[in-house]
């Protein structure tokens, strides 16, 4: 299940990779929960 | 503004556009030679001088220019000096394009600048002090960016965009909203004869406005300790006893009042929000516990952990009490929870 790193290189370009996609993951996500705790605002 | 309006345009066959152009086509020719031929072929540098003129001029000038932007905007809203404000503007625009000129000198200065993001995205070059360098330089632009963008969307048109930064801005700022909404509640069941009509208004107001940038912001913690894990790969911690109990703090005591919170404003539940609030607070104990003791020499076998005496934790609880006390000694007599009446208007 966990990915074997041999080298430095090997772990920090996975663990990088999974951290940048969350990254755009949290920065669709804290828009999308902005309009959701905003939404009301407009009535 | 009458430039502005009159429409009048210059002829572009100016003595400065010229001179403009002049200097423009030789910059373009001379960076074409220096991005084809190597350092070598347009410098005088040398491994004795590896510092040169785009270093003093470009780079410690144009970060020195790029101060006034960040004095002026802590002048006008962090000091209230509010007679400077028409300054932030041209201060903050002058600070972001000194920034990114400064970045666009690096550009020229460093031997591969393509490699120039690998710190951030291939490998943490963390033992390199130019790494800090690198990663204050790219903060500082964004944040520089974000402040100058309200200009360039007001510009283009973009009316709700325009807020984000302020939006970002005030998050930031609202740290320990849940205890201003928790001390509130306190405040308005035992001290309400002593608040004035614009406290008793405004006092919703408050709680909803708190409860959204709280719920905001907690979002925001979850995400970063989520990025946490990542960035360590420590997710198989996880699966063990005590990252289950991590997990009952992130989802119960971040996420869940991050979302009360949420719903709470959107039905404009002040009960849902003072509510929230306790969970909140709860969660922030918690975390503080979860790390000073109940991680702390986790190690250690049973009999060897820590649990407070009962007079350590009774000395906690006096504390606290002062704590109460002075607040109800100072909040029946000073004018805290209503405007002294000599002092109307006054803040």
């Amino acid at each position: 299940m966990d990915p074997i790193f041999y080298t430095l290189q090997d772990f920090m370009t996975h663990t990088e990779s999974v951290t940048y996609l969350l990254v755009i993951a949290t920065l669709i996500g804290m828009t999308v929960f902005w309009w959701f705790l905003t939404g009301k605002d407009k009535d | 503004m009458a430039q502005v309006t009159t429409g009048e345009r210059k002829s572009i066959f100016s003595l400065f556009n010229f001179i403009a152009l002049i200097v423009l086509g030789v910059g373009v020719y001379l960076t074409y030679l220096r991005f084809t031929g190597g350092l070598a072929s347009v410098t005088n540098l040398s491994d004795y001088n590896p510092w040169g003129i785009w270093i003093s001029f470009d780079l410690l000038c144009g970060v020195a220019l790029a101060a006034g932007g960040y004095v002026t905007s802590s002048a006008v809203y962090l000091f209230g000096m509010k007679q400077y404000h028409s300054a932030v503007r041209p201060a903050i625009l002058t600070g972001f394009l000194g920034y990114a000129l400064v970045f666009l000198a690096i550009n020229y200065d460093v031997g591969r600048p393509w490699r120039l993001p690998y710190p951030l995205v291939v490998q943490q070059g963390t033992t390199s002090v130019l790494f800090e360098v690198g990663l204050c330089v790219a903060t500082y632009l964004t944040v520089l960016f974000i402040e100058f963008s309200p200009a360039a969307m007001e510009w283009l048109g973009l009316k709700r965009a325009r807020n984000i930064p302020i939006y970002f801005f005030v998050t930031s700022i609202v740290a320990g909203l849940s205890m201003v909404i928790f001390e509130s509640t306190l405040s308005h069941r035992f001290f309400a004869y002593k608040m004035d009509e614009t406290h008793l208004k405004e006092a919703s107001g408050v709680t909803l406005g708190f409860g959204k940038a709280a719920s905001y912001v907690l979002a925001g913690y979850f995400a970063i300790k989520v990025l946490g894990i990542s960035a360590e790969n420590h997710w198989h911690y996880l699966k063990t006893g005590y990252g289950t109990w991590y997990l009952v703090e992130l989802l119960g005591f971040v996420a869940l009042p991050s979302l009360l919170y949420a719903f709470g404003v959107r039905t404009k539940s002040l009960t849902l929000i003072k509510f929230t609030s306790v969970l909140a607070i709860l969660g922030v104990i918690l975390n503080r516990f979860n790390i000073s003791l109940v991680a702390f020499n986790w190690q250690l076998p049973a009999g060897e952990r820590y649990f407070p005496h009962w007079m350590e934790i009774g000395i906690s609880v006096f504390i606290v009490m002062i704590g109460l006390l002075l607040y109800r000694f100072i909040a029946t007599r000073m004018p805290i929870l209503y405007e002294h009446p000599d002092y109307k208007d006054a803040h």
